[in-house]
């Protein structure tokens, strides 16, 4: 099984440093694109090698890109920034590619914005991952001194500059709007689209986005072949995947694997089962802002439009596994109040509805529920949706909850039933 | 006054914008790590190494939580209240914290050493329970551990 994303990375973490990436075939993929390619044929490369977003979305890289307007009469400069704020609770993939292969990233970043003939990039990191910042900022450094990135790189006459942006906190900030508003040094609030961030961004300039796993993939598919790259998944969707697993398993972990192995090959597989005693209830796929799903959908895998199919979505790909001494009620209590206060306040129905269901969840479990919480909550779950808000966050809040009021509304009705937690003393 | 070292610094990332204001947050964060946190008069002396209104810059210091706008402690931990970790038992860790150093989240204990803070989800699920003190992370908390930890701040 090829896993190009982690073949360089070492098991006591130390990255390679420039001279060791490069002798293991790293910058070749780059040396490719700048001499032999033009821009438009690797954003051709990368839409055939069906490279999907791996921040949680899974927008067609490739097309992204495209958005991006050329020509003469364009603002420039142009900016790439790649999306390296990771705070969706239960996700922690990026971590591994940046702490351990920060080469790799630099590469995919300097092809990235060769491809939307951007003139800056930013990597807009979150400030809890010190680690990735020094390494990154070690791996950035050695590239300037190498050629690889400031005036005319490699002889090919394109001239970019890095710039790695360490963040201050608040999770809102990975959404795309609000992080180019942090970006240029103001509070992280989203902001009103159309216009879109491609047509104008950063300073009002057209302005890429891509996450880190997916951009980390780009110096591969430019290297070895957009049918190489297809056939290392499992299904339509091009490439690997970096899974996770967090909860009570025996190896919670991350596996570099084909997209499209199944929740089951990772849970058992990789993750090794359930701890001793304890039996799966049910899992978020990829991420806090994913609709929980069941035992019944192990076999379901692991790609965009599975997890669509099934009923949630594949997200960051990091999976928290829920077993059956865990409160569920107790869980949805823990994740609104989380995006509760990440709300950054802007717009009503994620300022005052998300504090209203913590509030409810909170006495709920407290054994203060009422009869008519229940209706309440799914209340909330029907009025809070896209196109009601500024941005994705609270009808992503709305996920876990909708889906739970689904499979465990008796764990809802015994909290308020039995005047407590039935999870408290297990 | 800011001291030369911070005007440096600042100066050094403000280069990295189109304009000097977008360095607020870098430079909110060079200034606290050489004075642990942002008084009003520094708040004061920041805005105007950025040519831009204290009011302007006190909005976005008091956006983002890295940013302390009170006294801490020597030290600052940061407990992750988040899902895996809440799962992974961070009721008991947050308890143990609170009854070892005398304080509950946020506050500074009397000797000035530690801060308590809590955190949304620090990246590390894999290790849960997980924390932070100051830039250094530990993971698969228990009592033993957090004691050894604890002991090696001064």
């Amino acid at each position: 099984m090829e896993q190009p994303l982690t073949q360089n990375i070492r098991p006591d973490g130390t990255p390679l440093n420039l001279a060791e990436y490069e002798k293991a075939g790293g910058y070749q993929g780059l040396r490719k694109a700048l001499t032999q390619l033009s821009p438009e044929a690797v954003i051709h490369l990368i839409m055939e090698a069906n490279l999907r977003g791996r921040g949680g979305a899974g927008f067609p890289t490739g097309s992204k890109w495209s958005f991006v307007p050329v020509g003469d009469d364009v603002p420039q400069p142009k900016y790439l920034v790649i999306n390296a704020d990771e705070m969706e609770p239960a996700t922690f993939k990026d971590r591994l590619l940046m702490e351990g292969d920060p080469h790799q990233l630099v590469e995919g970043i300097i092809i990235a914005t060769y491809a939307v003939q951007a003139g800056i990039a930013y990597i807009f990191l979150r400030r809890a991952y010190v680690t990735a910042h020094r390494k990154l900022k070690t791996a950035i450094d050695e590239a300037y001194a190498n050629g690889y990135l400031g005036r005319n790189i490699l002889g090919s006459g394109f001239n970019m500059e890095l710039y790695l942006h360490t963040s201050a906190g608040r999770y809102i900030c990975g959404e795309e709007t609000a992080l180019l508003n942090a970006l240029e040094g103001k509070r992280a609030i989203p902001r009103s689209k159309p216009p879109f961030p491609p047509v104008v961004g950063l300073w009002g300039k057209p302005t890429a986005f891509n996450n880190v796993e997916t951009i980390c993939n780009v110096p591969h598919i430019i290297d070895r072949g957009p049918v190489w790259f297809r056939n290392l998944s499992r299904v339509s969707d091009g490439g690997t995947k970096i899974y996770g697993v967090s909860g009570k398993v025996r190896r919670p972990g991350v596996w570099e694997l084909p997209m499209g192995v199944t929740v089951r090959e990772i849970l058992e597989e990789h993750a090794g089962g359930m701890q001793d005693g304890l039996t799966l209830r049910a899992f978020l796929p990829g991420g806090a802002s994913t609709d929980m799903l069941t035992p019944e959908h192990l076999d379901v895998p692991m790609d965009f439009n599975s997890m669509q199919e099934a009923g949630s979505r594949l997200g960051t790909g990091t999976i928290l596994v829920i077993d059956d001494r865990t409160c569920i009620v107790g869980l949805l209590g823990n994740l609104m109040h989380f995006f509760a206060q990440e709300s950054c306040g802007w717009c009503t129905p994620c300022r005052e509805g998300l504090a209203w269901a913590a509030k409810i969840l909170s006495a709920m479990e407290q054994g203060r529920g009422k009869p008519e919480d229940i209706d309440h909550l799914r209340l909330h779950t029907r009025l809070i949706t896209l196109g009601r808000t500024f941005c994705a966050l609270a009808p992503g809040a709305m996920e876990p909850l909708q889906s739970a009021l689904k499979y465990f509304e008796d764990d809802f009705k015994r909290h308020i039933h039995e005047k407590r937690c039935p999870w408290r003393d297990l | 006054m800011l001291s030369e070292q911070e005007k440096k610094e600042i100066e050094a990332v403000a280069g990295h914008y189109p304009i000097k204001k977008a360095a607020g947050i870098e430079a909110l964060k060079i200034v606290q790590k050489h004075r642990r946190w942002i008084s009003d008069e520094v708040l004061g002396h920041v805005a105007d190494a950025l040519e831009m209104s204290p009011t302007d810059l006190d909005g976005v210091a008091t956006f983002y939580n890295f940013i302390f706008r009170r006294p801490v402690g020597r030290h600052v931990i940061l407990v992750c209240n988040s899902v895996s970790c809440w799962i992974m038992g961070y009721d008991t860790i947050l308890s143990y914290l609170e009854d070892r150093l005398g304080i509950g989240l946020g506050e500074t204990t009397g000797d000035g050493r530690f801060t308590l803070l809590p955190n949304v989800c620090l990246g590390a699920c894999d290790r849960a329970p997980v924390m932070m003190i100051d830039d250094q992370l530990y993971g698969d908390l228990d009592a033993e551990k957090i004691d050894k930890i604890l002991a090696s701040y001064d």
